[in-house]
């Protein structure tokens, strides 16, 4: 059954993911990105993080995709000609660092070996526990990280407005 | 159903999104395609954390899509302000720190 669902949801994310690289006009390479990040979300449930899929859905297909979609809308897609993709001069050379790059991970990957990593059994329980030990885990151990992303937020919020507004 | 499965499928969407970057000339293109590599990068996180049984790779992933967020809402910004300049996308005409 995890094999089924990771070759529905694994072909899903690849074939949404090549399409957004082949596709020319970019409102289409977008919509296409956020089946390829639903599809992932999948695949985080099939992992048994059900919290990360949840704001994987919520944050990431949810709010940072449409407003990836307003953009691309704001700046007239169809009409004008600045949005289509140009000629491509470098594809082969893209292709061919994307199969290097592919092939080099593989040998990395393959040659790795998880049973010298030290286990750690904390997680092993599953469903609300799961959680709860990734909540006293981000407000405990991490939590100058959180409160630093906090301030991070605000930067990037504070930039946009810099640099998005007009100037007259 | 072992690790190298989920990594498999990790590298491949990062070389997606790579090939992608490479390729495109338009900038939001090419913002989409690094947001495709930063979720390949979390696929494998979250697959670590679920086969070491650890805590520590979900969180990471956490803080990977703040940073994301925050990094796509900068990107647009400077996009939008790109075609109010130059009333273009393409990265080839953008290839000077100012003007």
């Amino acid at each position: 059954m995890e094999t089924l669902l990771f070759c529905l949801f694994g072909g899903i994310a690849s074939a949404a993911a090549i399409n957004v690289v082949v596709q020319r006009r970019v409102f289409y390479s977008a919509l296409s990105l956020i089946i390829c990040l639903s599809a992932i979300a999948g695949i985080y449930m099939l992992l048994e993080a059900a919290f990360i899929a949840a704001i994987q859905i919520i944050v990431y297909a949810g709010a940072i995709m449409v407003m990836f979609l307003f953009v691309i809308m704001l700046l007239d897609p169809f009409s004008s000609s600045a949005l289509q993709d140009k000629k491509k001069s470098l594809g082969f050379i893209g292709v061919l660092l994307g199969t290097v790059a592919l092939v080099l991970l593989y040998s990395l990957l393959k040659s790795y070996d998880l049973a010298q990593v030290p286990r750690n059994m904390e997680m092993s329980q599953g469903g609300v526990t799961a959680l709860r030990i990734l909540g006293s885990a981000l407000f405990n151990d991490y939590l100058l990280p959180f409160e630093v992303t906090s301030v991070l937020i605000l930067v990037a919020i504070i930039g946009a407005v810099v640099l998005a507004q007009r100037r007259t | 159903m072992g690790i190298l499965h989920y990594l498999v499928l990790s590298a491949l969407l990062f070389a997606v999104g790579a090939v992608g970057v490479i390729l495109k000339k338009n900038v939001i293109s090419i913002f989409l395609c690094i947001e495709l590599m930063l979720n390949a990068v979390n696929l494998s996180f979250i697959a670590f954390s679920r086969f070491l049984n650890q805590v520590n790779g979900q969180i990471v992933v956490f803080f990977v899509m703040v940073v994301a967020a925050a990094e796509a809402v900068v990107g647009l910004a400077i996009t939008i302000a790109l075609h109010r300049a130059r009333n273009t996308l393409n990265v080839d005409d953008a290839d000077i720190m100012k003007w």
